[in-house]
């Protein structure tokens, strides 16, 4: 493997020595230099530095941001002061799509806009008489309710609401201790999701499922239609999806989604806890895919088919995948001269900044330097570091649910002779390799990176292109240096599957090669506004 | 339909608000902190407010908005935020080395309790700030008012803790701006200059949320409102609010520490409201008001009475802030439109007094509300019961203007989905044009698009 930078260990050394002795030996721990064949220990999910300008958010953030914002037919109702009801309110670009007829809420923001007087005297009348007042506009089937920073702290009961609420309405209504301070980061809120999914909704609904190879995908949030890409493939390679956790999803395929044979997960980190639950409670075995880039997406179908272990199945994932790749390799041969060789950084998310790096690769571009907002050591290094993992104080706080086999409903999908036959054949369950050994040697890996160690290694690096979110996006564009959205992929995609591969490589070499970047320099800036803005006096009198 | 769900029947809600027509303090106290030169804005809480906060003013002002944030965690929430602000501001100086640090604070830090002055002294003491540098702060619990009145609330800290009175006082003017866009910050620059009079304008936040693209990041970009400016304001002869809901405040407290009278206008949206500018610069100043400024004046006038055919009897739904949307709505009276619902979700009865006393008779039909469960969504069901020809108001909008096939102005807070609204002012007699000119063109647009062929007219 070649070096890709060779100073990675004096640049960290420059930019910790502008922080406070303290502060410095903290981020020192969470800034390594990459080497593959030695992986280094990284620390990760430790709370961020008050006042160094982190890109991270809260626990609500991830809670219901990220995996409940996307359920269409759930009122998500926000107890809580106005103001993260509506931060929340369709930023996030989950796209649904419906029948007329259907329910979807996901265009609406529910709140229950708290005031002093509820801060003072509790919330929990005006919390009961929200849900009263939802239920009697909408009818929906379930009321999902969100508990904000005064929430936690006045010590509203919103468990005891909900079910006192669906006892007396007769719908589904749930709550989320989600307070924003609760753990570091939105990793927190993913956790806190999950365990409220599976207490109060999967498993709620024992129809079976039509379809002969049934899978759920985990982990996929429909940012801009990846969704609706990856549920073509899945038909058309005849496989049935009984649920996506969360993207375009409902609350009646949730219900039923312990019916499947199969759990998918793409963000390791946002819902990894679902599938662990599921497979002790109703022995259903996830495995780790991703439709990230097309190598990546047909090596995932590969593996979903291989599981089911049916011909006719991998015969019919081969041809989607032929089919595909034609016109992914043209798009490929046609930006590669243009892009090959260039630098990349990615700080993003908890699966993404891993998952991107492989569309880069696609067309040659290099990964320097990468990290996650919300990661755990896991993500970084792999699952089997999981024994060793400090649990600190923070996240001690966040329910572990402890799971049994259903008594009745438990049904190992494969039997133990088959799982090992199937790893005999290299094949991985149960396992999240993580992002470091899958980067080059010398790059940089950076958890939770700060404004400043941003700014130092752009101007260090000079990279093509940097990976982030809003709050970065002008920031680093005001450098110089173009900024791709990965949460929000800028109001374009979707980059999931072969054709969002073959969006994403045209997008990129927009950014990377558009003429405005040799625009910035104003013309008389270097030279002297005679030579370049007079026009030629031959050309006048000519034309003259 | 995208907002399918939405009856007509309207029921009365106490508990339930759908569809806000506000949002929270900090983000407020955020945005008017960076129209100081040289601040780093702290938001005292858990670090999602921050992170909220910076991605919506970002996505509204396509700009870097730097902040820094306490990260409380569960430990900080019961204990209390001292270490971590102490910690901040610390690693603030040390690291992005800002002129001043001004700290508001969340629902969290709020609710436990924390004393910001008493952290920030002892931050002092500890040698956490150096030399010639400040913190400020003020207290945004979200609980209360709304994203105006945490704009206030920062405005009245720039004054509590800078303003002086040296006892030498000057002729300038003292305009304390709403929350308008940097556009229009810098034609009230422009418009006062005409006037031939100097002023000290705070916040600024022009040259700060539209700086230019050099290719190098300026973390204090070259624009808001010095230290030193706001320090001297105490020495002025008068200052100007402009908008009741933003600014009164500050200019009370301007006049109580430093003796400065004041009296408060609304922002000078539309054309009465900027008449009613211009005089009272002319008249706190003694200035003549020069030709150009009458010209312009005419020009907007000339434009009214050339286009009265396609404004009049209009009917118009708006919401968003108390401080733009009454100005607004009085222009629209003013044009003889019928701006027929409005509502706000910042609270207090002086809006509705207000919207009532400039449209009540003009306007039949007039449906106004403010504060608690004012919503967008109670404006679509008004729209329901009786559409509107026009929607004037943020990006939310959208859903109702495409299930409703209702053209939309975008004004206000936030717009997402478009570009202009930082670069292209709205206040003042140009101003004030280019909201004629925006509702034209969404009337007339209209107007083509559903003529028959044969009265498709070429000329409008
Ligand atoms: S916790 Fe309070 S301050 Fe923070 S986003 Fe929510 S409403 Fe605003
Ligand atoms: S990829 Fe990242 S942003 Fe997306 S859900 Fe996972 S953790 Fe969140």
């Amino acid at each position: 493997m070649k070096k890709v930078i060779n100073n990675g260990n004096k640049l960290k050394g420059d930019i910790l020595e502008k922080y406070p002795t303290k502060v410095a030996r903290k981020r020192s721990k969470s800034f390594v230099v990459n080497d593959p064949d030695n992986p280094p220990e990284i620390q990760a999910n430790v709370r961020t530095v008050p006042g160094i300008l982190t890109q991270r958010g809260c626990c609500y953030a991830g809670c219901k941001g990220v995996v409940l914002g996307p359920t269409r037919d759930i009122i998500n109702l926000t107890h809580g002061p106005i103001g993260c009801g509506f931060y929340s309110w369709l930023t996030r670009r989950n796209q649904t799509r419906t029948g007329p007829e259907d329910d979807n809420y996901m265009t609406y923001c529910f709140s229950t806009d708290m005031q002093d007087e509820n801060i003072v005297f509790g919330g929990e009348k005006k919390l009961r008489q929200a849900i009263q007042e939802a239920y009697d506009l909408f009818h929906p089937k379930a009321i999902a309710i969100f508990s904000t920073c005064p929430v936690g702290l006045i010590g509203d009961d919103v468990h005891a609401i909900s079910r006192e609420m669906k006892e007396k309405l007769g719908i589904n209504v749930f709550g989320f201790s989600c307070e924003g301070y609760k753990g570091v980061s939105q990793s927190a809120g993913h956790h806190i999701a999950n365990n409220q999914i599976f207490k109060h909704v999967v498993g709620q609904n024992n129809e079976e499922v039509e379809g002969k190879f049934k899978i759920n995908l985990l982990g996929e949030y429909n940012i801009g239609g990846d969704s609706f890409v990856i549920e073509n493939l899945l038909e058309r390679c005849g496989i049935t999806l009984v649920s996506t956790y969360s993207g375009n999803s409902t609350i009646d395929q949730f219900e039923q989604s312990h019916m499947a044979d199969l759990n998918c997960i793409m963000c390791h980190r946002s819902i990894n806890y679902v599938a662990d639950m599921m497979e002790t409670k109703f022995g259903i075995p996830w495995i780790k895919v991703n439709f990230i880039g097309a190598d990546a997406t047909a090596k995932s179908l590969r593996k979903i088919a291989q599981y089911f272990d049916d011909k006719k199945l991998m015969a019919k994932v081969e041809k989607v995948i032929e089919e595909e790749m034609v016109a992914v390799e043209q798009t490929i041969k046609e930006v590669k001269p243009r892009l090959e060789g260039k630098k990349v950084m990615l700080f993003v998310g908890g699966s993404r900044a891993h998952h991107y790096q492989y569309l880069f690769s696609e067309v040659g571009m290099v990964t320097v330097a990468a990290g996650y907002e919300f990661a755990h050591r896991d993500d970084y290094e792999g699952r089997k570091v999981l024994p060793y993992i400090k649990v600190d104080a923070d996240s001690r706080n966040i329910e572990e649910l402890t799971v049994e086999p259903d008594p009745e409903r438990y049904r190992p999908r494969k039997t133990e002779e088959e799982l090992k036959q199937l790893e005999k054949k290299g094949f991985t369950l149960r396992d999240y390799e993580g992002m470091i050994p899958e980067m080059e040697s010398g790059s940089l890996v950076i958890d939770d990176i700060s404004q400043y160690e941003t700014e130092v290694l752009i101007e260090k690096y000079k990279p093509a292109v940097f990976c982030a979110g809003i709050k970065e996006k002008y920031i680093i564009q005001k450098m110089g240096v173009p900024l791709k959205q990965l949460h929000s992929y800028d109001y374009g995609g979707p980059f999931a599957g072969f054709i969002g591969a073959i969006n994403f490589f045209k997008d990129i070499d927009r950014m990377v090669n558009t003429r405005v970047w040799a625009l910035v320099k104003a013309p008389w800036s270097e030279e002297g506004v005679e030579d370049n803005c007079l026009i030629d006096a031959d050309y006048v009198s000519e034309v003259a | 339909m995208l907002l399918r769900h939405t009856s007509e029947k309207i029921q009365e809600r106490k508990a339930l608000t759908i569809n806000p027509a506000k949002t929270c303090q900090p983000i407020g106290a955020m945005y008017a902190a960076l129209g100081i030169h040289g601040c780093m804005p702290h938001s005292h809480g858990s670090q999602g407010c921050c992170s909220y906060h910076r991605s919506t003013l970002t996505r509204h002002y396509k700009e870097p908005v730097m902040s820094g944030t306490s990260s409380f965690t569960e430990g900080a929430s019961v204990f209390g935020g001292q270490a971590n602000l102490v910690q901040a501001i610390d690693n603030l100086f040390t690291i992005y080395d800002p002129q001043v640090i001004a700290v508001h604070t969340t629902c969290l830090s709020e609710t436990i309790g924390d004393d910001i002055p008493q952290i920030v002294s002892k931050a002092k003491d500890s040698g956490k700030v150096p030399e010639g540098k400040h913190v400020i702060h003020c207290n945004t619990p979200s609980y209360v008012g709304s994203h105006v009145t945490g704009y206030a609330n920062m405005v009245k800290a720039m004054v509590t803790y800078f303003a002086q009175n040296s006892g030498d006082k000057n002729e300038t003017i003292n305009l304390i701006c709403g929350w308008v866009e940097p556009s229009d910050m810098r034609e009230i620059k422009r418009l006062s200059q005409m006037l031939n009079t100097q002023i000290i304008l705070f916040p600024d936040t022009s040259n700060v949320l539209d700086a230019p693209q050099t290719g190098k990041l300026q973390f204090y970009p070259k624009g808001g409102t010095t230290v030193d400016q706001l320090t001297k304001a105490g020495d002025s002869k008068y200052s100007i609010g402009l908008g009741k809901f933003s600014t009164e405040d500050a200019a009370k407290e301007m006049d109580s520490r430093c003796g400065v009278p004041f009296s408060v206008l609304d922002v000078p949206i539309g054309l009465s409201a900027t008449d009613r500018f211009i005089m009272e610069m002319a008249k706190v100043t003694g200035n003549k008001i020069p030709d150009e400024i009458t010209d312009e004046r005419g020009r907007l006038v000339d434009m009214i009475t050339d286009m009265q055919q396609y404004l009049y009897g209009k009917r118009v739904a708006l919401w968003g802030d108390p401080d733009t949307i009454i100005p607004l709505t009085e222009f629209l009276v003013d044009l003889e439109m019928k701006p027929v619902y409005i509502v706000s979700g910042t609270p207090g009865k002086y809006f509705e007094k207000r919207i009532t006393e400039i449209a009540g008779d003009r306007v039949e039909g007039l449906k106004v509300k403010g504060g608690s469960c004012a919503d967008m969504f109670l404006m679509h069901q008004w729209i329901k019961n009786e559409p509107v020809d026009l929607l004037i108001g943020n990006t939310y909008g959208k859903y109702i203007a495409r299930d409703e096939d209702i053209p939309l102005l975008r004004m206000g807070f936030p717009i997402m989905d478009r570009v202009g609204h930082s670069c292209f002012p709205r206040v003042g007699y140009n101003g004030s044009m280019r909201i004629l000119e925006g509702i034209l063109g969404c009337l007339m647009d209209r107007l083509d698009r559903d003529a028959p062929e044969e009265s498709f007219e070429l000329v409008m």
